[in-house]
């Protein structure tokens, strides 16, 4: 089983493009983001929601603190993931209690990942709410979760894989769906 | 990168990239033991068997703590109310255990290489918690993260370890962990707890008889636990240990300043080592003991969350590759 690359949803140029808008929606949509904390989720939300904050905090001068959650942990599905998980650090450099949270993941899909993340916030104290940021929404939900700012919708297949390729991580910045082929 | 664990039998067949992994796993639970609340549904529904033939109270209630903050339940087995006392053999009992389906055996018993017996015939992942004279894998782990905290790193350390070393399985499976860090390794005690022999477990040991040649220059000071019931007249009365062996304040200035002492508990103050320094900011003992939290919290998730077959491809499995 191995994946091809069936086509690219967005380049080098429309990701930052896309979290310039994003960044203003946030701005916007939160009276000033004057308390406003961001929370990257596990591998590539971490570098999203860095560059969100750093828009944020040049259009706004709200302080917008960055955390970063890892839900090994908290997942729903330990068996069937890699032979043998690697759990890292959360580092949330601010109190959970009262804040208004957003959360920032790559890729909305099933909603599992964003459960897990909330189940992980709630063990460290009652934000005032939670709300989510993510750069791709591929549908097929199993769970009522929604994201509030999304930087593109789209309809995929259960056999298809969005891949997210930040500069941050993968050394190359694009999203692509690929394939699953036997 | 992740390792695959199917038991934790011992340090010895372990290499140092598998011991940074878990050392570095442990770090989110050595963070965990902050949080208000310490409760995680990770192993819920799991059930973590606690076959102590050995008599423990401190390892004991370590693993129970680790697993019931993983969301696991425990079966406490221990060797005072045991069916051992009734006849039973070591591998009907464990059978026996098994019958009513734990996820994991955490197993501590007075002979060397008990684990590996009941390893070799269960299918669920063996923790050894200590094996007569052989290993006690969690405790070196435990003392390597705080060895690890302290000094910024574990290559090279140069490490002291005095007292009973023949009888301390603590001794060995620290000997095996910091020679594969290329550590300087300095054993001290009493000639009769001192043989020749221990040369061999790893490169790079030396055998030093007299405290005060054996501190000098070192990093990191280990005191082991003196059975009272091994100081006896002639060959060792307790007042000679003291004069000759005990960790004192003078005693502790040859070594490096700032210099780390540890001691795997539970101590005995004004035996094996002063109060002052049992005290003292050198002392790393309590750490020792929530890194040993840690650390179980680590391996029991890795054994455990990682011990079923894959079943399917996950679907958020680009994710969770992360």
């Amino acid at each position: 089983m191995h994946v091809v690359e069936k086509r690219q949803l967005m380049s080098a140029v429309e990701i930052p493009r896309t979290l310039d808008r994003l960044a203003h929606e946030i701005v916007e949509k939160s009276g000033g983001a004057k308390d406003l904390a961001l929370i990257g989720v596990r591998r590539r939300g971490i570098p999203l929601a860095e560059r969100l904050a750093k828009i944020i905090r040049a259009s706004s001068r709200a302080q917008v603190p960055v955390g970063t959650l890892d839900i090994t942990l908290y997942r729903d599905d330990l068996s069937t993931v890699a032979p043998q998980p690697v759990v890292q650090a959360s580092e949330i450099p601010f109190a959970i209690d009262g804040s208004d949270i957003l959360l920032v993941d790559d890729v909305l899909y099933t909603g599992r990942t964003v459960r897990a993340a909330m189940n992980g916030l709630f063990d460290l104290g009652r934000p005032r709410r939670i709300r989510l940021c993510v750069l791709i929404d591929r549908g097929h939900r199993e769970l009522p979760v929604e994201a509030t700012f999304v930087g593109r919708s789209v309809e995929t297949s259960d056999t298809e894989i969005i891949e997210v390729r930040l500069q941050e991580i993968d050394h190359d910045e694009r999203v692509m769906v690929m394939d699953r082929v036997d | 990168m992740s390792h695959r664990f199917r038991h934790l039998l011992g340090i010895e067949p372990l290499d140092a990239a598998q011991i940074t992994f878990l050392l570095d796993q442990a770090k989110p639970f050595q963070e965990f033991q902050r949080h208000p609340l310490k409760k995680l549904a990770t192993l819920r529904g799991k059930t973590v068997a606690l076959l102590f033939f050995e008599s423990s109270t401190r390892t004991r209630i370590s693993f129970a703590t680790a697993a019931a903050r993983l969301g696991a339940d425990t079966m406490n087995l221990q060797a005072e109310s045991s069916s051992l006392k009734k006849g039973e053999s070591l591998v009907d009992t464990v059978h026996t255990l098994l019958a009513m389906k734990p996820d994991a055996i955490v197993m501590r018993h007075s002979s060397s290489g008990a684990a590996e017996l009941v390893a070799a015939r269960v299918d669920v992942p063996v923790i050894n918690a200590g094996d007569g004279l052989h290993e006690h894998p969690t405790q070196a782990l435990l003392d390597a993260l705080t060895i690890r905290d302290r000094r910024g790193k574990l290559e090279g350390c140069k490490i002291t370890i005095f007292g009973d070393i023949l009888h301390s399985r603590v001794a060995r499976s620290n000997i095996h962990l910091l020679s594969k860090f290329g550590a300087q390794i300095t054993l001290c005690g009493p000639a009769m707890w001192l043989p020749r022999e221990l040369e061999c477990l790893a490169p790079n040991i030396r055998l030093v008889p007299r405290l005060e040649e054996a501190l000098k220059g070192a990093e990191v000071v280990m005191a082991l636990r003196i059975q009272q019931e091994r100081l006896h007249e002639p060959s060792l009365p307790a007042e000679e240990y003291i004069l000759n062996y005990q960790l004192t304040p003078a005693r502790l200035r040859l070594a490096s300043p700032d210099a780390i002492v540890m001691h795997p508990g539970p101590m005995i103050r004004g035996l094996e080592i002063d109060p002052a320094v049992a005290d003292s900011p050198q002392s790393c003992v309590l750490e020792q003991v929530t890194n040993g939290l840690a650390v179980r919290m680590a391996i029991l998730f890795e054994l455990i969350a990682g011990s079923a077959e894959p079943k399917e491809q996950a679907k958020d499995s680009s994710h969770a590759a992360d």
